[in-house]
């Protein structure tokens, strides 16, 4: 098998040019910046969030934030690193002030079953998305990264789903490396094995949908 | 390798973060574990599945939106930053 190649970025010295552009006074080269990372900025934000009104909320003063704070940014990181670490820190804080309940944090201890392996695994249907429409397997997928704590689902979102790479991630979120891989070795487990309630293969005569 | 040992190197696997001789060791291990064999292919689904998913995609109007609001906030921020202009 494979390995699983992580979504391809632009080039870091352009990035770097227009964050540099845009230290020194550049606008257009600040709206280049909101142009290249909105819509990652606004998925990563729903998906903590949970909730749409919030993740535009946070796109809006993420952003805001990076322009205000531009100088502090000492381009130790690539800028696309620096932004997520602003923006899961105000999804987390929106996700707090509507879940005061709840303690949210991404440093929570998630109690975790046991991680031995079950003992009959149950396989998958060869194409598992052809078997529900669309729309059907958008509320699947949607539905079961909800059920995951926010520490996996967030270290999923921006490793799996954004394709940072494993320091990336740890640095946007304030992790150790080994932290990151622990969880995201569980929200992939966990995702793989909700999931196979709906993709596990079907007995022989009933077929694929 | 046993069942648990590969599950600890799953993550490194899937990833491409295997020594040569670790992920021999492991791809062994798959040729005649079938359940483990399971676990990583349908892990290496989900993550597929996931990525491929386009989940909250911001609509093209709403982006507009929202780029117009920020850039407005910018120059609003710039504004006070500099402080009142002279006539």
């Amino acid at each position: 098998m494979s390995a699983i190649q992580p979504n391809i970025q632009p080039p870091v010295s352009e990035e770097m040019e227009l964050v540099r552009r845009a230290k020194r006074g550049d606008d257009s080269a600040f709206e280049e910046l909101v142009r290249r990372y909105d819509r990652n900025v606004f998925r990563i934000a729903q998906h903590i969030t949970q909730n749409r009104e919030d993740a535009e909320d946070v796109v809006q003063d993420a952003f805001l934030k990076a322009y205000g704070n531009l100088a502090q940014f000492q381009e130790q990181s690539k800028f696309y690193t620096w932004l997520v670490r602003i923006a899961v820190n105000e999804a987390l804080m929106r996700l707090r002030r509507r879940r005061p309940e709840r303690m949210v944090s991404l440093d929570e201890e998630v109690k975790t079953e046991d991680d031995s392996l079950p003992r009959e695994v149950a396989d998958w249907s060869p194409n598992p998305e052809q078997m529900y429409n669309q729309a059907e397997l958008r509320d699947i997928l949607t539905r079961t990264i909800q059920g995951l704590p926010p520490g996996f689902r967030t270290v999923f979102v921006l490793r799996d789903v954004e394709g940072l790479s494993t320091e990336e991630t740890a640095q946007a979120l304030e992790l150790s490396i080994p932290a990151v891989k622990s969880r995201l070795l569980r929200a992939r487990l966990q995702l793989r094995d909700r999931l196979s309630r709906y993709f596990q293969k079907r007995a022989s005569g009933d077929g694929d949908k | 390798m046993k069942c648990a040992e590969f599950l600890n190197e799953l993550t490194n696997y899937l990833d491409g973060a295997l020594d040569d001789r670790t992920k021999s060791e492991l791809e062994d291990h798959l040729a005649w574990c079938h359940n483990c064999y399971v676990v990583c292919d349908t892990t290496r689904k989900t993550i597929e599945i996931y990525r491929n998913s386009e989940l909250y995609e911001l609509p093209d109007d709403l982006r507009g939106r929202l780029q117009t609001a920020i850039m407005g906030k910018c120059s609003a921020h710039k504004e006070k930053k500099s402080g009142p202009q002279k006539a």
